[in-house]
């Protein structure tokens, strides 16, 4: 039994909600079911407008004994291989070193808030010029790295690390990790500043060394931030794009599935094929995201503790 | 009244752009602007291509690949009409190339080839001449390389290309190719030719290369990128397109005074030269507001008194026989006259038999000649699959 006040609340609930989902609808709900949409046609940037249902065949189709299809294309299977180990690596580096840097930030020491200004350097300069910028340090003939460690002793001969297709990946890896850690790190420091200060001093007189002090107390305080940090990163990496088709291309050794789709749509002005390798991809962000928040028995739903 | 124009910025192009651009304006009192676009000419296509199929009619008139009339000739106008026969004063086979359905979609600017450059003092210092056979340079550049590099020129390669698994790769890897006899991919009546035993020979000595005579590097590079090795003195031998001749005789250019162009090698001593046909053609825009200002302007910039400039400027090679018998422009780039019949046979890239799919053939082309450099896997079985994945494309070779 409802009362009219109570309908009353409703109602105006509705009404506040309505813009927000109004917006949500016009730029999510609808891209994206208009891409599901293309997924299904046979639409071509060079004749746009003029397309025809055409079912799954984007994803798997047969024909005279020959499989077609995103499905079927080997370089679609690098790409997911080539995402998922991108994510997962680089993520993995980021919230190792995200915390530790924060932890280091969360001491008191003299120039503390320079430091915390400095951190942030890599994560605000825009990805685009810090891409460039490392594909210039990293050139094989006349990059900076290579020169440092070249005078370092550490290499006896250039190293061409974007070209030779077992070290590309995993540079893109490392220049990644240097531009995002600062993200971690600021919102792993966030929480650490919340942190109950009783705990620490319990511990410091029952003498517990600082390190079971971390794993005891202070992990499972900055769990719930570090999982809220873990996801955001997971998501960008899942669908990252710029880091990787400014250093190297449509190069098969780094192709993600965004580089894929885009080459589909774009250089091959195939609307279809692109749909439904941006359509694939979604999916396979929003299967990682669950399986991701089942393991961790995440709350995102802001229920009381 | 306000036109505009897209230009390249590859060396001095977006210089010459601006230059004959403002003689234009001049002369009739319009204004243009430029709009610069991006190097890669992968990147360019890309962005033409989202503006055309949105119907943009932000640029009038276009600077378009050689390689693209058969992608986007839908949307560009005629320009018979306007032209009053001025085509007629080019080189045929480029005429030809630019039209479309019986359309004139496009007036050459400039015509490009893939030609060798060398360091003439190297050479001459370990008494060679300019390498006749791809076998030739292999032996001169490891030569050189090695005599050099004990001499304490640490940094020295003997040959850098363009490997990056893009349009530039297609190039080189058609000239070697084709300069044993392989074919051009897919042969102009559509049949794929490109799974055969010379074309594996081809790129068995290419994959040599890699990592003995260029850097492993060069599998990154693109033309500035292979520019910026020779033209700093760390390379013997560079593939490049002719533009790079002005840069590397620049007043702060470190080589300059001792660089020689030839045409590239053959496959065998009574071998073809090939040489992959490139340029840069101008057309206008289907959803232009002034076609007959921007068609005005596109025969203007192709006359032959600013491919002149051009010529002598910017050693951009000219479209019209006539101007390579020209004295000041060969005084400027003695190998216009040398190169004029790579210039005038260079071959082109399969874009006409493959017409809308190019592109995908040229991706998957790039792909397959990187994966077996960067991977060293046997070229022959790797030709074979890119022979399936052509059919595939071709849906049995019709196109």
């Amino acid at each position: 039994m409802t009362s009219d006040l109570t309908r009353a609340r409703i109602r105006s609930a509705w009404l506040f909600l309505a813009p927000m989902l109004l917006v949500l609808a016009l730029v999510a709900a609808w891209p994206l079911a208009r891409t599901f949409y293309f997924s299904l046609t046979d639409a071509e940037l060079s004749r746009f407008g003029d397309y025809g249902f055409i079912g799954l065949e984007n994803f798997l189709a047969e024909s005279r004994g020959v499989t077609y299809g995103i499905l079927a294309d080997p370089l679609w299977w690098v790409a997911v291989k080539n995402t998922l180990l991108f994510a997962l690596v680089s993520v993995f580096f980021e919230t190792v070193f995200g915390v530790i840097i924060a932890l280091v930030l969360n001491a008191s020491f003299p120039g503390r808030a320079l430091m915390r200004a400095a951190v942030l350097i890599p994560w605000a300069i825009p990805t685009v010029v810090s891409a460039k910028m490392w594909a210039w340090m990293l050139h094989d003939q006349f990059g900076i790295v290579n020169d440092a460690l070249l005078r370092l002793g550490l290499i006896s001969a250039p190293v061409a690390w974007l070209a030779s297709s077992d070290l590309a990946l995993w540079s893109v890896v490392a220049v990644d990790v240097w531009k995002t850690t600062p993200f971690v790190a600021l919102m792993v420091l966030a929480a650490l500043q919340m942190l109950p200060r009783d705990c620490y001093e319990a511990a410091r007189v029952d003498g517990i060394h600082p390190v079971r002090v971390f794993f005891h107390v202070t992990l499972p305080l900055i769990k719930p931030a570090l999982i809220v940090a873990v996801i955001f990163r997971l998501l960008d990496a899942m669908r990252v794009f710029d880091i990787v088709y400014i250093m190297t291309g449509n190069a098969e050794a780094t192709m993600t599935m965004s580089v894929y789709a885009r080459q589909q749509f774009v250089d091959f002005q195939d609307v279809g094929f692109g749909s439904a390798a941006s359509t694939l991809l979604f999916a396979a962000i929003a299967l990682l995201t669950v399986i991701y928040l089942m393991a961790t028995r995440a709350d995102l739903g802001g229920r009381a503790r | 009244m306000q036109i505009s124009i897209s230009c390249g910025a590859v060396g001095v192009e977006l210089e010459l752009c601006r230059e004959g651009v403002s003689a234009w304006e001049e002369q009739t009192g319009n204004r243009v602007e430029i709009v610069s676009t991006p190097n890669s000419s992968t990147e360019r296509l890309a962005l033409y291509q989202q503006m055309l199929a949105a119907g943009a009619d932000d640029i009038d008139v276009f600077q378009i690949d050689i390689v693209w009339p058969g992608i986007l000739g839908g949307y560009f106008i005629d320009l018979a009409p306007y032209s009053d026969g001025a085509e007629k004063a080019h080189f045929p086979n480029l005429i030809e190339n630019d039209t479309v359905d019986g359309k004139l979609v496009a007036l050459p600017w400039w015509t490009d080839a893939g030609v060798l450059f060398y360091r003439r003092d190297l050479l001459e210092k370990h008494d060679f001449a300019p390498p006749e056979t791809w076998a030739e340079l292999t032996a001169i550049a490891g030569t050189v390389q090695q005599a050099e590099r004990e001499a304490g020129n640490g940094d020295l390669w003997g040959y850098v290309w363009q490997g990056r698994a893009y349009e530039g790769l297609t190039c080189n890897g058609l000239e070697w190719i084709d300069s044993f006899g392989g074919g051009t991919i897919v042969a102009d009546d559509g049949t794929i030719t490109v799974n055969n035993s010379r074309a594996a020979a081809a790129l068995d000595l290419a994959a040599s290369w890699v990592g003995s005579i260029s850097p492993r590097g060069v599998l990154n590079y693109d033309e500035e990128a292979a520019r910026g090795v020779f033209q700093s003195g760390r390379a013997v031998f560079m593939r490049n397109w002719p533009y790079a001749w002005s840069l590397a005789q620049g007043q702060d250019s470190p080589v300059r005074g001792k660089v020689g162009v030839v045409a590239l090698p053959a496959g065998s001593p009574d071998g073809q030269r090939s040489a992959c046909l490139g340029g840069w053609h101008l057309a206008v825009s289907r959803f232009s507001e002034h076609p007959a200002e921007a068609a005005d302007l596109v025969l203007f910039l192709t006359s032959a008194e600013r491919q002149k400039v051009r010529a002598v400027r910017g050693s951009y090679n000219p479209t019209r026989p006539a101007l390579y018998e020209d004295q000041e422009v060969l005084g400027v780039s003695p190998f216009f006259d040398t190169l004029y019949e790579t210039f005038e046979t260079a071959n082109p890239r399969p874009a006409r038999a493959t017409g809308t799919r190019y592109n995908r053939v040229s991706f998957a082309f790039s792909r397959a000649i990187h994966e077996i450099l960067s991977k060293g896997i046997e070229p022959a079985p790797r030709l074979a699959e890119l022979e399936r994945d052509l059919l595939r494309l071709s849906r049995g070779g019709q196109w």
